[in-house]
């Protein structure tokens, strides 16, 4: 197993900055915007924009939720690993909210797919959007593509990109792990 | 992630603590899928559940179905007073009838101890016994115990005492075996003659008194006079016994402690416990039949994802 560095801690933050400008070009003062982190590795990536944005661009503060898919994902009884449920904390009503997506890495579509049903359950937002860090090109199951991409990158089926966080794994950084 | 170590749930007693826990995080999961404003999921939308009742149930019934309707599962129910049980067949041809209608899934509530379990050995699908005769009723034991944890933080160390029918009560088998697994000490209560002989060797122990039980224990299970299992009087009156092992409001306040109490249902009100105590703050028989939904949502969800 071999594991590449895509992008150092530097580089993250830097990226993370540009999406944040990216955010705010487009939704100015966020209040009507909703930020949503797809669990459980967007949730990450969800906080860090959040505080980038209120601290270091002075926006108001900006809602964030947590969105569990496991109940609406599309392979319940057809992988052999049993699915773990992570928490949904969504404590606002999305009705006619401009709604963003944040998630890690864009691989196969499907999650989003999912995070597309189980966000309904909290009504009908006016505009969904994503934005991820890593975008892996050449795998799509589904026509989903990201409107914020912090890299993409371009990697094989046997590969893994990972993502790590200093709040979870001790520093930023994103790699490709090869098998 | 852990998966439960069953492929059907037939009581209590032939699942492990693991399975409880996670059974248990899966339904604090689902508790909160069911307060949102679309309280369904379609995980389970390409299942099908057939709900037996050989037996009257209201609030079980409907807490299955509705556990499996937020699943998106497809649901027949069948009780056996408009079937062909009447008329009759066995539970196997029964049983096996529904499943060439392709069910993945049997809920049953049965007369006969052991029921379900028989019907896991003979017929193709995952069971879920919802009741048998005075065997086993898991998933009520289960949202007891889920109950006890969400009012008083956790079940280990906790005293439960169940008060009562014992001796015609599953619910009362499945909850002794499923509060000792997790750490709780249980006595019983009740007239002698509604209490098993060798009810000790579950490791539990009997106090005849209520006031000393009542004194003693955290939690209070208070179960229902099951009158139409009682061939003969094992009482004297209802009278009597509403006075000897009901709970009114001025015993519950005499007590040097604010205990929780819990009912099965349905209750008698005025004979197990009045409806003051019933609609107390100390009650958490509500809290009981919500948690029910949720915890029998995370027990057909967990089987269903063992279906091959």
């Amino acid at each position: 197993m071999s594991q590449k560095v895509l992008l150092t801690a530097q580089e993250v933050t830097i990226i993370l900055h540009r999406l944040a400008c990216q955010l705010i070009e487009k939704h100015s003062d966020f209040s009507n915007t909703i930020l949503v982190g797809i669990q459980p590795r967007g949730v990450f990536l969800a906080e860090r924009l959040k505080r980038i944005l209120e601290q270091e661009y002075k926006t108001p503060a900006i809602a964030l939720g947590y969105l569990d898919i496991t109940f609406f994902r599309d392979d319940f009884r057809r992988t052999d690993k049993p699915l773990e449920a992570n928490k949904t904390k969504i404590n606002f009503i999305v009705e006619n909210k401009k709604v963003i997506f944040i998630d890690d890495v864009l691989y196969t579509g499907r999650s989003i797919r999912s995070a597309l049903t189980a966000i309904q359950s909290f009504g009908r937002p006016s505009v969904i959007e994503l934005l991820v860090l890593v975008d892996r090109r050449f795998s799509r199951h589904l026509p989903i593509q990201p409107d914020y991409r912090g890299r993409q990158v371009d990697a094989i089926n046997n590969e893994k990109v990972k993502v790590s966080w200093k709040e979870q794994e001790g520093e930023d950084g994103v790699y490709l792990i090869t098998s | 992630m852990k998966e439960l170590s069953v492929n059907h749930l037939l009581g209590i007693k032939y699942i492990t603590k693991d399975d409880i826990d996670l059974i248990f995080e899966t339904a604090d999961h689902f508790k909160e899928v069911i307060n949102r404003p679309i309280k369904k999921v379609p995980s389970l939308r390409d299942i099908t559940i057939a709900n037996i009742f050989f037996e009257n149930s209201t609030r079980t019934k409907l807490s299955f179905e509705l556990a499996q309707k937020r699943l998106s599962a497809d649901v027949i129910s069948f009780s056996a007073a408009q079937s062909s049980v009447k008329k009759g067949e066995t539970l196997i041809d029964t049983v096996n009838n529904i499943l060439s209608m392709k069910v993945d899934m049997v809920v049953m509530r049965h007369s006969n101890p052991g029921a379900a379990y028989f019907l896991s050995k003979n017929v193709k699908a995952s069971i879920v016994n919802a009741g048998d005769g005075a065997h086993e009723h898991p998933t009520q034991a289960l949202l007891d115990s889920y109950s006890i944890r969400e009012k008083l933080g956790e079940v280990a160390g906790k005293k439960v005492v169940i008060v009562g029918d014992v001796l015609h009560s599953r619910v009362a088998l499945s909850n002794i075996y499923a509060l000792q697994m997790q750490g709780a000490e249980v006595k019983v209560c009740g007239p002698k003659t509604l209490i098993p002989r060798h009810i000790e060797s579950l490791g539990v122990t009997v106090e005849p008194n209520l006031r000393k039980a009542l004194e003693w224990c955290d939690v209070a299970n208070m179960l229902r006079v099951q009158n139409e299992r009682m061939d003969v009087n094992f009482f004297p009156s209802t009278r009597e016994y509403a006075q000897q092992y009901g709970v009114d409001l001025p015993l519950l306040e005499s007590l040097n402690k604010e205990i929780v109490i819990m009912h099965p249902g349905p209750i008698n009100r005025g004979v197990e416990i009045t409806s003051e105590v019933a609609d107390s703050g100390q009650s958490v028989i509500l809290n009981q039949v919500e948690n029910g939904v949720a915890i029998r949502m995370a027990v057909i969800y967990l089987l269903a994802s063992k279906i091959q």
